[in-house]
């Protein structure tokens, strides 16, 4: 079994300026009744994305066709609440493979690492110049380097470095599986049991 | 030898191997899984041809998606019936105890862990749900993990986890009348924000935490992942102790007295460092209540709604959005604002105690015409105290009905969804946008708060009823 690996991105972003986005905005809790992992990219941000009616709701970011890319970026404290890796899988399956913010969630943050989903995280005044950038011109350029650890803003030329934990980032660049990984400790696991 | 915390002790002692610059292996001795988040957790196991590594740790409750009435029929709506199903089939297929809709220790996962004595000082314990902080109560590292997590967990009975940084936050003093656990909770969430814990694991302590009931101490604990920490805990003392014994796993006869002499020891040493620690004065707690969309927008109930005047750039959209969605307004009253729905329940605030406080507020009194109350124990056990102690006759005369147990209204994945735009006073654990159902208007509060919503009509202070 394997994730997705992931080396290096350069993509134009989707904006969603807005802080503390939480799962259940991220996929509602009535989307959360299938048994397997399918179809939840449809129901990314449901309650902002699409009208009473069922109608696209024009002013949210997703449905403004201005926006594209498969980096997401987002206010501080990203993915807060809820455990539910549905909300990693939704954001992966809407074609994000990266999300940006200041802040993110500790449950979230690790779900989406196990989905082959990178978090980037950066310091609000680089995050307010993305969104500056990108108001300026939604068709900018951004660039993730996952060896480097570093998001590069190709409109203005500035870059900051990021953290990731070598165990994880490893996982990534070459698409490891933290099971396969836990299943090779067996023998060790048995022994911590009978001591 | 090096002071170590209560979380220290119980980490390291449960850490199988350390990844070189990466998360520890974590051995797990509970881990409760429920229907949402355990399918694809087993479809994963299936596709790697293996079966769970140890049952006889896990054990699973059917309680996000059943229904609150009528239980003893099919679940009416096919996708939570299949998901249920899914359930019962992947417990019988991996030989999982499983507490299904028709057994008597059927319940929400953390109310009945604890109530069955499985939740134990000392312990390791995880669970598809981020509430699983709840047990930390006892003295247990116990936090949620996410549907890749639950699958290492069937594998291995292990989980990569990099350690937390340890927080303690001491409230002392003497809470004032009609305050409870609740809003101690509400009180340090306002105090340190929604986010405020992330990266951490807290440790509760202080004389006011001391004075606390288990039930009291696991609605504090459950509580600890809404400032974003990983999980709470408590060091188990006589409260703790007393609780547990005689329950249907707690150990019993000369392992009771070996594992008491092990649970004694728990507790953080006097020259532990915390990398953060906050001290409040349980005299400023007043009854809480939320009016924003996160644990964190609360404050007294005798409070005014903030202005945010101060609030620049992102920070100042997110409160006025806030405030748009729940139709207040900066600087206005909270008390007296109407409430449509009521509901008293949920891992946060769904055990006896809080029933018997609800009833003894609304005892003689009346429910207000127009509010809407669902009152929905914990656990099938719990129902049946509420019987045999005679809350449900209070509750009855002052036009109240008892549910059947189940996460419920909480976050409304059944029926019981608090309509667009309506007014919910709710004992459960989060207000965010939609979560009691889409456009719903949620407040949080304590049940004694809930009871005297209820009562009134409108957010009212339970000291002036």
């Amino acid at each position: 079994m394997s994730i997705e690996k992931f080396k290096k991105l350069v993509s134009r972003v989707v904006p969603l300026p807005i802080e503390n986005v939480d799962t259940d905005q991220i996929i509602p809790a009535r989307f959360l009744k299938a048994v397997e992992r399918k179809g939840f990219g449809d129901n990314l941000f449901r309650d902002w994305r699409y009208k009473k009616d069922g109608k696209p709701n024009e002013d949210f970011v997703l449905n403004n066709p201005l926006y594209s890319g498969e980096i997401l970026v987002a206010g501080k404290n990203f993915g807060s609440g809820s455990s539910r890796e549905h909300a990693a899988w939704a954001v992966y399956d809407a074609g994000f493979r990266v999300v940006v913010s200041s802040f993110f969630a500790d449950i979230f943050k690790s779900n989406v690492l196990n989905n082959g989903l990178l978090p980037v995280q950066v310091p609000d005044n680089f995050l307010s110049e993305i969104f500056s950038t990108v108001e300026s011109d939604p068709t900018s350029l951004f660039e993730v380097d996952l060896e480097s650890q570093t998001v590069r803003n190709l409109k203005t030329g500035s870059s900051v470095q990021f953290e990731i934990n070598s165990y994880k980032k490893e996982c990534l660049l070459n698409g490891y599986d933290d099971i396969d990984f836990l299943i090779s400790l067996k023998d060790k696991i048995v022994s911590f049991e009978q001591a | 030898m090096e002071a170590k915390t209560l979380f220290d002790k119980i980490w390291d002692g449960h850490v199988v191997s350390q990844v070189k610059d990466g998360p520890d292996v974590l051995y797990i001795d509970r881990h409760f899984i429920h229907e949402v988040t355990s399918p694809v957790a087993f479809l994963g196991l299936e596709k790697r041809g293996m079966k769970v590594f140890r049952p006889q740790n896990t054990i699973a409750t059917p309680d996000h998606n059943v229904p609150t009435i009528n239980q003893h029929l099919p679940i009416k709506e096919e996708l939570s019936r299949f998901q249920v199903e899914t359930l019962r089939l992947n417990c019988a297929k991996n030989d999982i105890q499983l507490y299904s809709l028709d057994h008597q220790y059927h319940g929400i996962v953390h109310i009945i862990g604890p109530e069955l004595g499985i939740t134990q000082p000392g312990m390791t314990i995880v669970c598809g749900d981020s509430h699983t902080s709840t047990h930390g109560a006892f003295g247990s590292i116990a936090f949620g993990i996410g549907t890749s997590e639950v699958e290492m967990v069937f594998a291995s009975q292990c989980i990569l986890q990099p350690k937390p940084k340890k927080m303690r936050i001491n409230v002392e003093g003497k809470l004032l009348d009609s305050v409870t656990a609740k809003d101690i909770a509400l009180y340090v969430i306002a105090q340190i924000s929604s986010s405020g814990g992330t990266g951490h694991f807290i440790e509760f302590s202080g004389s006011a935490i001391r004075s606390l009931t288990m039930e009291g101490r696991m609605t504090l604990c459950n509580m600890s992942i809404e400032c974003g920490a990983r999980g709470g805990m408590i060091a188990p003392d006589e409260v703790t102790f007393d609780y547990i014994k005689g329950r249907e796993y707690a150990p019993k006869g000369e392992e009771w007295e070996t594992k008491l002499a092990q649970w004694q020891q728990l507790k953080s040493d006097e020259n532990a460092v915390f990398d953060v620690e906050f001290t409040f004065d349980a005299a400023d707690i007043e009854p809480m209540i939320t009016y924003g969309t996160n644990p964190g927008m609360g404050m007294g109930v005798n409070g005014t709604i903030p202005t945010g005047e101060n609030l620049v750039g992102s920070d100042r959209i997110t409160f006025g959005k806030a405030l748009d969605y729940m139709g207040f307004k900066p600087g206005e009253k909270i008390k007296g604002k109407k409430v449509d729905y009521v509901f008293i329940g949920s891992c946060t605030n769904g055990r006896i105690e809080d029933f018997r406080l609800f009833a003894n507020f609304v005892k003689g009194k009346k429910k207000a015409d127009h509010v809407t109350a669902w009152i929905v124990p914990g656990s099938k056990k719990v129902e049946k105290q509420i019987r045999e102690e005679g809350l449900v006759e209070i509750f009855e005369a002052a036009g109240f009905a008892l549910r059947q147990p189940g996460c419920s209204a909480c976050l409304a994945m059944n029926d019981d969804k608090i309509p667009e735009g309506k007014y919910s006073v709710s004992t459960s654990n989060r207000n965010f946008e939609g979560r009691q159902g889409p456009g719903a208007r949620t407040m949080l509060a304590s049940p004694l708060m809930a009871a005297a919503a209820a009562i009134a009509g409108v957010v009212a202070d339970p000291r002036e009823i």
